[in-house]
């Protein structure tokens, strides 16, 4: 069900630096709410994700409770040749979504 | 046992209760977050500048508040942007997000959209290639808060 939204340019030119933006759908529950019943909340949050472009990581970023729900992340990269950018998202209870966008360097 | 001496006892007391309360805060303190930061800079120093911390002054939903932190460097291999990190104060954890970076990053620009319990201080510090410390910080005014509302 989990699914993840990525914005890479298709094209760009060698050396230009790109604007990355990703979004992963989760709830991003914090651990410290709790049911009307006072029943804690376990937490359940992505703790981290990694974009790695042709195999070399380019970009990783740690996750804690304070995070939106759907995880919005904007980075950016230089591109320096065609090939695939893969993302890649992990948290708890074993959640894990593996994205790629291929992205052409002229 | 005269008035001098019950006080300095009763005192000592009273001190070590609120030392006690200070070990569990309800949520993050202004303190815990200095901690945070102590964690990830270790002894160094942290100096003003050089980072720029973009949030609304004013927030209607702090369960989703726009941030975004750029830092002036020229993301070379000798000169850039190893680490960003973010932390605030009233949250129930001073951590926000860390964001890990270098040379191929070209630009030290990232954005997220975070959660802020309470109107506060968020702080951003830049961690460089050089292992200077550079930060700053943002005021948000938070209406509705984020985090501990019930289910």
């Amino acid at each position: 069900m989990a699914s993840a939204l990525i914005n890479v340019p298709e094209r760009a030119k060698r050396g230009e630096v790109v604007e990355i933006k990703t979004l992963v759908s989760h709830v991003m529950e914090t651990g410290y709410r709790r049911t009307q019943l006072g029943a804690p909340i376990p937490r359940d949050i992505v703790r981290r994700f990694v974009c790695t472009y042709n195999g070399t990581e380019v970009f990783r970023a740690e996750l804690h409770p304070a995070i939106a729900a759907n995880p919005f992340i904007a980075f950016s990269t230089v591109a320096v040749e065609s090939g695939t950018l893969t993302f890649q998202w992990t948290g708890d209870n074993g959640f894990s979504v593996t994205e790629s966008a291929r992205i052409t360097v002229e | 046992m005269n008035r001098r001496e019950f006080l300095r006892a009763t005192g000592g007391f009273a001190a070590g209760i609120g030392a006690l309360i200070a070990v569990e805060p309800a949520s993050a303190t202004p303190a815990a977050m200095q901690d945070a930061i102590r964690q990830v800079v270790g002894s160094a120093r942290v100096s003003a500048g050089r980072v720029k911390l973009d949030l609304p002054p004013l927030s209607e939903n702090g369960n989703a508040v726009p941030l975004t932190v750029s830092v002036e460097s020229a993301m070379t291999q000798a000169d850039h942007v190893k680490a960003i990190h973010v932390f605030n104060e009233k949250n129930p954890q001073p951590d926000v997000v860390s964001f890990h970076l270098g040379p191929r990053a070209g630009r030290a620009t990232v954005s997220t959209r975070i959660r802020l319990a309470d109107t506060q201080t968020v702080v951003a510090i830049a961690e460089l290639s050089d292992g200077s410390f550079w930060s700053a910080r943002a005021a948000v005014v938070v209406t509705l808060a984020a985090c501990l509302e019930d289910a």
